[in-house]
């Protein structure tokens, strides 16, 4: 079910990375004040939004389950939160780096952008322990789409107080009287952050496809009364978490 | 802090977009260890399947021949 149109879909975001990369090396210009290393922010922003996004559709799926009470949704939600505190990891590494090649520091602790968004990947990190705590499929279910919700509430208010917070540090370039980016940029940085959000859709397929075949199998085993592997004790009716 | 010069910032370009690379050559690698795990427990089925496929059919053989 989760599989269709995978293949074509993988396909589709394996060219657009690989476009977004050549615009990024061989068609956007190199910045005035930083010079080479702005390459970096053609990566690490448009991770930084899909997995903030990510987070924000983890919690939508999360009210979908808790009104429909399919645990579907519940699966989709959780699959959702994983990629994007992988997207995340990535995030903070790629940030680190482009931290220091432009402020000398590997981190900046008086940097709300910085901090807020270790903030967030932190309190998703706490989802794992959080859901995985809780032996009944059905409280783990309602109890991980709770935390979803209201996790995935605080993401923009987060966003919205470090906008306000207007640091002089990290730069601003959207939206802003400064002047935005330039056209090629901007157009670059699009292609970008098109490409990355193609693999974090790409990458929920699969995942969610691994994890319907597994609990299919276990639907399976069920049936034909066969002895249940060790380690599978999370059994979900349609997807296996 | 002023630009840094194209090989110094290279070295950091560079590795920014390895850790990206390198990450999802890590997700799926895992997930092809997820996909051979399925795959094994799928064969398994199958071959118990068969098993009791091919009992059921000794068994209704021999029902038939006692009537």
């Amino acid at each position: 079910m989760y599989g269709k149109g995978l293949k074509t879909l993988s396909i589709v975001t394996t060219v657009a990375i690989g476009l977004a990369f050549a615009l990024v090396f061989f068609y956007a210009p190199l910045d005035a004040d930083q010079g080479f290393v702005q390459k970096i922010f053609y990566l690490h922003v448009p991770l930084s939004i899909v997995a903030l996004v990510g987070f924000i559709a983890g919690g939508a799926f999360a009210v979908a389950h808790l009104r429909s009470g399919d645990r579907r949704w519940d699966a989709v939600s959780y699959v959702c939160i994983h990629l994007s505190v992988i997207f995340g990891v990535a995030v903070l590494i790629t940030g680190s780096i482009w931290a220091k090649a432009s402020w000398g520091h590997w981190w900046v602790w008086d940097e709300p952008t910085l901090v807020s968004f270790l903030i967030v990947f932190l309190l998703y990190a706490t989802y794992y322990p959080f859901r995985y705590a809780i032996e009944d499929p059905e409280r783990q279910a309602r109890y991980a789409s709770v935390f979803a919700i209201t996790a995935g509430a605080f993401v923009p208010l987060n966003f919205l107080a470090v906008r306000l917070a207007q640091s002089l540090v990290h730069p601003r370039v959207f939206a802003t009287t400064t002047g935005g980016l330039p056209g090629s940029m901007m157009l670059t940085f699009l292609a970008c952050l098109a490409a990355v959000a193609l693999l974090w859709v790409t990458l929920v397929k699969v995942e969610l496809t691994a994890k319907s075949a597994s609990g299919q199998l276990k639907r399976l085993r069920r049936a034909l009364d066969a002895p249940v592997p060790r380690g599978a004790s999370r059994v979900a009716p349609e997807v296996s978490l | 802090m002023p630009a840094l010069p194209l090989e110094e910032a290279g070295k950091y370009v560079a590795g920014a977009y390895v850790v990206f690379l390198v990450l999802i050559v890590v997700y799926v690698a895992i997930m092809a260890a997820k996909l051979q795990r399925i795959e094994r427990e799928l064969r398994e089925l199958a071959g118990l399947a068969e098993q009791r496929n091919g009992q059921e059919e000794s068994e209704r053989e021999r029902v038939t021949a006692d009537v």
